[in-house]
């Protein structure tokens, strides 16, 4: 089995900033705006480089999203930037009509994402997002993994025109993802080979995934793990032809199971090949305070949930 | 400048327009439709600078924005007048299939058309955003934005109305439809919205009244009036005082035809106050 490591840990939303900074510099139609969360989304670069093509909003998040909207005509491609929470559920109908329906070409960059987020508690701990944006007709949802990806996602969805929900977090992860590697918008990544069980995972929980491989690995279950970093559209393909080996499959997310992308998961497998699944994912609840840690241990979103859900999932089988 | 006898002419084919689009499917908004007949005309025909034909960027053009969707009847005649389409699909709106959608959208292509609109409260934030696309694409061209008074209830509309003035967009005409009207009753009973004009001046803007917003001429000295506030540091804020249902007499002065289509009989007295001028669709 391959082997994935780390030299360092990095949040995801600096590999947004990174991104950003580095569009401020190759392409001119890139404009910024943010909420009063300049330091959190780490945006101060791509200021300092292009103050002219920042806009400071204020906490205002429905006026974010028109003036976004309003920005791509004249052809600029705007880029939001505040938490998760308060870039879907505060504005949803803002960028439903204005955004979503409206075609237009935005790009809607949240951080600080699910559990992850920690002390701030259940308020600003969105576990519903992924859902609230697949919803939308022609908007697509990305969820990246860790710094390297978040940065090349970012400098991906500036070439493709429409609009674009980029969900990342707030805390330290490992950095384990080949830097400079192109990002494919629906294109899921193979990280592992395996027959037993697949096991699909996005964001923070790829890296929990490749832990669970490990452990498994030791105990001899053999796991294909997959990045899907896109859930919309879904790499259908990705997954078909994993379960297709596999039999079997494991979703693991830091969302609510309910519109996530086991969901999403399930509906490919129920249209092609029906195959039992098991959902790595918050239990239609809140959030809470406490460190990301303890979060994603009580709330069963590590790689020790994965593992435990990938024995039930074979036995199953 | 146009003959404004041409653009009185216009205006009352713009209204046939309305109540012929309403009544055939029996839905769409009236009211403030035909409030806002003689505004859209001038607007179209002499206030803005144009391009031909229909760009998304509006790059080198004034633009427009339609926040209180609901009166697309009325919006949907003048761009078919003013060259957007032709006058012959008016006959689809509201109907399978149309371009001519229920509320104003892009979704279906419809030339002239640069944002849906139709949930209220956000036309103006996406205004801003168009505003801020010209100064940095160097575009000395206006926006023009028409709001719903009533509209002013929903809370977005301060956030853009208090960002306008902190950022300077100059180069913005917001226009308040005064009618006074909404769909549960006059503003005054539904929420008193207290005085518009010292709330806009409050927030920093430059605002210029236009005492009779069904009459061309006063229109037209109004906006030149606006016209020639912008480019000072401020957002100019008109307050269009207008009749909801102006020129069909049983439907002025009331909300009752905010939302409702007339019936044939109905019809016929309407059409009978505003003979055909340029040719019906």
């Amino acid at each position: 089995m391959k082997t994935y490591t780390y030299t360092e840990k990095k949040d995801t939303r600096s590999g947004f900033g990174a991104g950003l900074a580095e569009l401020g510099r190759t392409n001119p139609n890139v404009v910024a705006l943010c909420a009063d969360l300049i330091g959190s989304l780490k945006m101060n670069t791509f200021i300092d480089e292009n103050p002219e093509r920042f806009f400071q909003i204020g906490i205002a998040e429905a006026n974010m999203m028109g003036i976004a909207a309003g920005l791509t005509i004249g052809g600029k491609i705007p880029f939001t930037g505040t938490f998760a929470n308060f870039s879907t559920g505060r504005v949803y109908d803002q960028i439903r009509q204005s955004i979503a329906y409206s075609g237009k070409n935005v790009k809607i960059c949240a951080s600080h994402a699910g559990l992850t987020l920690g002390e701030d508690g259940a308020t600003h701990q969105i576990l519903e997002d992924i859902g609230l944006m697949k919803m939308l007709p022609g908007m697509v949802v990305i969820n990246t993994c860790d710094y390297n990806q978040t940065k090349a996602a970012t400098l991906a969805i500036a070439n493709y025109k429409g609009p674009v929900y980029l969900r990342f977090g707030r805390p330290a992860v490992p950095v384990f993802m080949p830097e400079n590697q192109k990002f494919e918008i629906g294109k899921a990544i193979h990280l592992q080979e395996g027959k037993d069980v697949t096991i699909v995972a996005t964001g923070h929980l790829v890296w929990e995934a490749l832990e669970a491989a490990k452990v498994l690995h030791a105990e001899g279950i053999s796991a294909d793990v997959i990045n899907i970093h896109t859930i919309k559209p879904l790499d259908d393909e990705a997954i078909l032809n994993s379960v297709a080996k596999t039999g079997c499959i494991v979703t693991a997310e830091e969302h609510n199971f309910l519109g996530g992308l086991g969901e999403s998961v399930s509906r490919v497998l129920a249209l092609n090949n029906p195959a039992p699944q098991e959902f790595v994912a918050t239990n239609d609840t809140f959030g809470e305070s406490g460190t990301p840690d303890q979060l994603m241990e009580k709330y069963g979103l590590n790689s020790n949930a994965i593992i435990k859900k990938a024995k039930a999932v074979i036995a199953r089988k | 400048m146009t003959n404004t006898q041409h653009l009185k002419d216009l205006t009352t084919q713009v209204r046939r327009d309305i109540l012929r689009m309403v009544h055939k499917v029996n839905s769409g908004h009236p009211g403030g439709s035909l409030g806002c007949a003689e505004f859209f005309v001038t607007l179209y025909s002499e206030l803005m600078q144009r391009n031909e034909g229909f760009n998304m960027d509006g790059n080198g053009e004034d633009l427009f924005f339609l926040s209180n969707g609901h009166i697309s009847p009325v919006y949907y005649s003048v761009l078919a007048r003013s060259g957007y389409f032709d006058i012959d699909e008016l006959n689809t709106f509201r109907l399978i299939n149309s371009r001519l959608q229920g509320h104003p959208t892009t979704h279906e292509g419809l030339p002239g058309i640069r944002i849906a609109s139709g949930s209220l409260g956000q036309g103006m934030s996406v205004a801003l955003g168009a505003a801020q696309a010209k100064k940095l694409n160097g575009d000395k061209h206006l926006i023009y934005s028409l709001h719903g008074d009533g509209e002013l209830q929903e809370g977005q509309n301060w956030e853009a109305i208090m960002y306008a003035s902190a950022k300077k967009v100059d180069n913005l005409i917001s226009t308040i439809d005064l009618n006074g009207q909404q769909i549960d009753g006059s503003t005054d009973t539904v929420l008193p919205m207290g005085n518009i004009r010292d709330k806009f001046e409050a927030f920093g803007w430059i605002v210029i009244d236009i005492e009779n917003g069904n009459d061309i001429d006063t229109i037209r000295a109004g906006m030149a009036e606006a016209k020639s506030n912008t480019g000072k540091g401020k957002p100019v804020c008109v307050l269009l005082k207008t009749v909801m249902g102006n020129g069909v007499d049983f439907m002025m002065h009331t909300h009752a035809w905010h939302g409702k289509a007339p019936n044939d009989e109905q019809l016929a007295i309407g059409l009978a106050q505003n003979p055909e001028t340029l040719g019906d669709y």
